[in-house]
């Protein structure tokens, strides 16, 4: 990352331990951030149906990052951070990790033109996401479990993806532009 | 650091995603083939959390406790009433079930009755969920020397929860009975029919297998029945209550939506194998 940042001409601050810790810490706050949520939603609240926060808050944090900071949420991290659903999720092994990359894949390949729009389309393409993350969650479910799993969960989690997203994006929005912003180092 | 030509840094970047993709497909397929290893790692996991998740129950619960003493100030006058008639009708029953307890314990003496050594059991607190969307499950934390196995059955203050199905150094998971993979032998009280008690994943979990000629009958108390060896008998479960659909469903008697603090019983049960020791037999036998 340092050395793509030094082909670029310009006047620029020295790069000193301080700048150097500063920089990595706002480059690795979207991943620190998504685990530390998706630790929290495991939490003893005693909120009715939380388990299904885990892959809510999971998905919405590789989208929202892949979409406008893609250099913060690369493959691997988004491969660890499926891992991590996948352990604590107890889904059969690799099935988040999955679901989690071709997220990451279509919101890279949707980047730009989503760049442009307005929250109202980024939230409706994050919708057709939502439903086709956990449209896939269930099909792999119930192929490596090989048996017929109930719709309903399913239908569930990607209800709630919808309706916690733009309460997640606003946060992530505020941290993307002020707290995560590598410019601002 | 290797320094690599810009091309190809940017093919292996592009590289990167179909290759992760890819290792993810493997790692479904060493999930699917060592189904062991996939639930090591997870308890493993599941042990260095318990800890953090325990020492935040005691806060988070508190926070809790108030919320609901709050919302309870406003019907105080309505609960009282309602408290002081049940508390009327409980002594009636009281009185009933000392009366029967004497006789019991007279009748057994006539009898020479052998009674059932009493099972030992630890006290755990329930730490987090541990089922994911599609499982029905809750992560116990247990101290460092603690002797909990697998097929230990827990209960709440009010009834059956579950069984252990995995046992880390701090951490126990118990798989709850309404659980899509969970079967347990029950026996209908009124008629003393057994049947079998398949979890959904719901709330609910269903009746099947009962004989013909003696269907659960509405609001029928279930225990469990201790014929496969799994379970002592007489345990409560819950009561039996028919969907709109005519499907036989029973109320579980636990709070399984909101477990605080279960007990763990070892009845010294033998009737369900331990997977880990049952392999390798398995595979012998072929």
């Amino acid at each position: 990352m340092a050395s793509a940042d030094e082909q670029r001409p310009g006047i620029r601050p020295r790069a000193t331990l301080g700048r150097r810790l500063d920089l990595a810490a706002r480059h690795a706050f979207p991943a620190s951030l998504t685990v530390l949520l998706m630790l929290l939603t495991q939490a003893p609240f005693g909120v009715v149906d939380q388990t299904t926060l885990l892959p809510t808050v999971a998905l919405i944090s590789v989208w929202f990052w892949s979409v406008y900071r893609p250099g913060a949420m690369s493959p691997p991290v988004v491969f660890g951070i499926g891992l991590l659903l996948d352990l604590l999720d107890w889904l059969p092994f690799g099935t988040g990790v999955v679901t989690l990359l071709l997220v990451h894949g279509l919101a890279l390949r949707w980047r730009r033109f989503l760049g442009r729009q307005g929250f109202i389309l980024v939230w409706m393409a994050f919708a057709a996401i939502a439903a086709g993350a956990a449209a896939l969650e269930w099909l792999a479910m119930a192929v490596l479990t090989w048996r017929l799993v109930p719709l309903g969960p399913a239908i569930f989690q990607a209800a709630l993806s919808v309706a916690l997203y733009p309460a997640l994006a606003i946060i992530f929005a505020r941290a993307h532009r002020s707290i995560a912003n590598p410019e601002r180092a | 650091m290797i320094h690599l030509s810009i091309p190809a840094r940017q093919a292996l970047a592009k590289l990167t995603l179909p290759v992760l993709i890819a290792a993810s497909f493997g790692l479904m397929l060493l999930g699917k083939a060592d189904a062991l290893l996939a639930d090591r790692a997870r308890v493993a996991f599941a042990d260095a959390l318990a800890p953090i998740y325990a020492a935040l129950a005691a806060p988070l619960g508190a926070i809790r406790a108030g919320i609901a003493d709050t919302t309870g100030l406003w019907d105080l006058r309505a609960d009282n009433t309602a408290l002081r008639s049940q508390n009327q009708e409980l002594r009636r029953w009281q009185a009933i079930a000392l009366a029967l307890d004497a006789e019991n314990r007279r009748l057994k003496a006539e009898l020479h009755w052998i009674p059932a050594p009493a099972p030992s059991y630890v006290t755990a607190r329930v730490v987090a969920d541990a089922g994911g969307v599609y499982a029905k499950a809750v992560l116990v934390s247990v101290g460092p020397d603690h002797s909990i196995r697998r097929g230990e059955i827990a209960l709440d203050g009010d009834g059956l929860v579950g069984r252990v199905t995995e046992v880390g150094s701090r951490s126990a998971r118990i798989l709850l009975i309404t659980d899509l993979n969970s079967r347990i032998p029950v026996v209908l009280q009124g008629s003393g029919a057994r049947a079998i008690l398949v979890g959904t994943n719901g709330p609910y979990p269903r009746l099947m297998y009962w004989p013909e000629g003696s269907p659960p009958r509405e609001g029928e108390h279930v225990v469990t029945g201790a014929e496969s060896d799994a379970f002592p008998g007489n345990l409560p479960v819950g009561t039996v209550h028919y969907t709109s659909a005519r499907v036989p469903e029973v109320v579980p008697e636990a709070q399984l939506d909101r477990l605080e603090i279960v007990r763990i019983f070892n009845y010294g049960l033998t009737g369900i194998l331990d997977p880990e020791a049952a392999r390798p037999v398995a595979y012998r036998s072929h």
